[in-house]
């Protein structure tokens, strides 16, 4: 277990690719053997995504879209025995469900359930596609094989997505803060009400420095709440604001994990 | 004319070119050079579209991860290190909406906010600028061991922030 102490750091380093030399080379034949580091490994990539998140910027050019369909009309569709530049018109039914498939895939909310009838469908092409190419034993066979394929496969049949029905609408928080006055009103709605020693605080995250509390607020039957002029240390720059769940009598520094958070404009 | 293909990459465009695009020009800084790693992402998409796996995690996040990738390789003007089928990453959201990546962004850019200043910037040096450990310490002058456990605790620190 101490091989995995020593690779922990090299783990996040290796997720961003940061990690060269000997102490990449080590951990690439630690990570061959050893599925908690892989596991620990995914997860940190997931973390590094969310950096990527972060990123907010202007959206592409609306150019791109077009030049990206035309190119991948060029290309033609995906094939398994690649011949890159064949005509669209030729493509085969199958190899159009696949995509047709994948479309489904991006509507759908649910990608679990996606996910294993991808598996599924894989699995049917690949039974069907043998089955055109030898021999046909049964031909019964084939056309029970058919059958149970047909809904999946075909282009026209009907996609239904389920989603979870959302009975409960999202807790909302606005801020109103004036520094030259360390003045602040804040407003929630739609907080999911709390067991009886807890309480929401406001954090105000200061350019440098510690979070400042802001108030300590429980919401009303409603799950409305609101906090008017807290004390503040006057004259602070207020970077964001953020609420977590402490006791009722309130915290000096925050709690994770962050429930809610917000930057100014 | 639009077949049952196209209009499936074309819904993936519309759902994740703004993140695609966003972490290639914040990396790149250049809008010419992020729109040419939008289109080759989506086209490395369009080739191979068992590369993705949902298995593998959510669409959005590895679509993010390959993009890094591509635009670090890009901006270091080195050949593609990671095989695009490589990448296995989990738990990070989906966040294909825009009410949902709007939300996440801020509640990243907080917690990178609450962060102390020389943390963040080891993480975004070895993100943004795709910086090894070895240069990130040479350039703050900074012992190795510092920057790595900077980077380490960061990541956890943004894990933590999503509740995992």
């Amino acid at each position: 277990m101490s091989g995995h102490e020593q690779f922990g750091e090299d783990l996040a380093l290796y997720a961003l690719n940061a990690l060269e030399g000997e102490a990449r080379t080590d951990l690439e034949k630690h990570l061959s053997s050893c599925p908690t580091c892989r596991s620990e490994l995914a997860q940190l990539r997931g973390d590094g995504a969310l950096l990527a998140f972060s990123t907010l910027g202007p959206r592409p050019p609306l150019r791109a879209r077009q030049r990206l369909l035309d190119a991948a009309a060029r290309e033609g569709a995906p094939q398994a025995t690649s011949r890159p530049a064949r005509p669209r018109a030729t493509a085969l039914p199958t190899r159009r469900s696949w995509w047709g498939w994948l479309g489904w895939a991006a509507t759908a909310a649910v990608v679990v359930f996606a996910a294993s009838l991808w598996k599924e469908n894989a699995a049917l092409r690949q039974i069907l596609q043998s089955a055109r190419v030898q021999a046909v034993q049964n031909v019964r066979e084939l056309e029970d094989l058919r059958r149970i394929a047909a809904p999946v496969l075909a282009p026209e049949a009907q996609r239904i997505t389920l989603v979870a029905v959302r009975t409960r609408p999202q807790p909302q928080g606005k801020a109103f803060y004036l520094r030259n006055r360390s003045s602040l009103v804040f407003v929630a709605n739609n907080m999911p009400s709390l067991p009886p020693q807890k309480a929401y605080e406001l954090w105000l995250i200061p350019a440098s420095g510690a979070p400042i509390p802001a108030g300590v607020f429980k919401p009303d039957a409603h799950g409305s709440a609101t906090v008017v002029n807290p004390p503040l240390p006057s004259g602070t720059e207020a970077k964001a604001f953020a609420i977590t769940v402490e006791n009722e009598t309130g915290a000096t520094s925050p709690t994770m994990p962050i429930l809610m958070m917000g930057t100014g404009e | 004319m639009k077949s049952g293909d196209q209009s499936a990459l074309a819904e993936l465009y519309d759902r994740y070119s703004s993140v695609v695009y966003a972490v290639a020009l914040r990396i790149l800084g250049d809008a010419g050079a992020a729109e040419d790693v939008l289109q080759e992402v989506f086209l490395q998409l369009w080739r191979n579209p068992a590369a993705f796996d949902a298995a593998r995690g959510a669409l959005g996040a590895w679509l993010a991860v390959i993009t890094r990738n591509r635009a670090i390789d890009a901006r270091r003007r080195r050949r593609p290190e990671t095989d695009i089928e490589d990448v296995i990453l989990s738990v990070a959201p989906d966040l294909a909406g825009e009410a949902d990546r709007s939300r996440a962004a801020e509640k990243v850019r907080g917690m990178l906010a609450m962060m102390p200043a020389a943390q963040r910037s080891a993480l975004e040096m070895a993100y943004f600028e795709g910086m090894s450990h070895s240069e990130i310490a040479r350039k703050t002058g900074e012992p190795l061991g510092t920057i790595k456990n900077r980077i380490r605790s960061g990541l956890i620190a943004l894990r933590k922030a999503f509740g995992g």
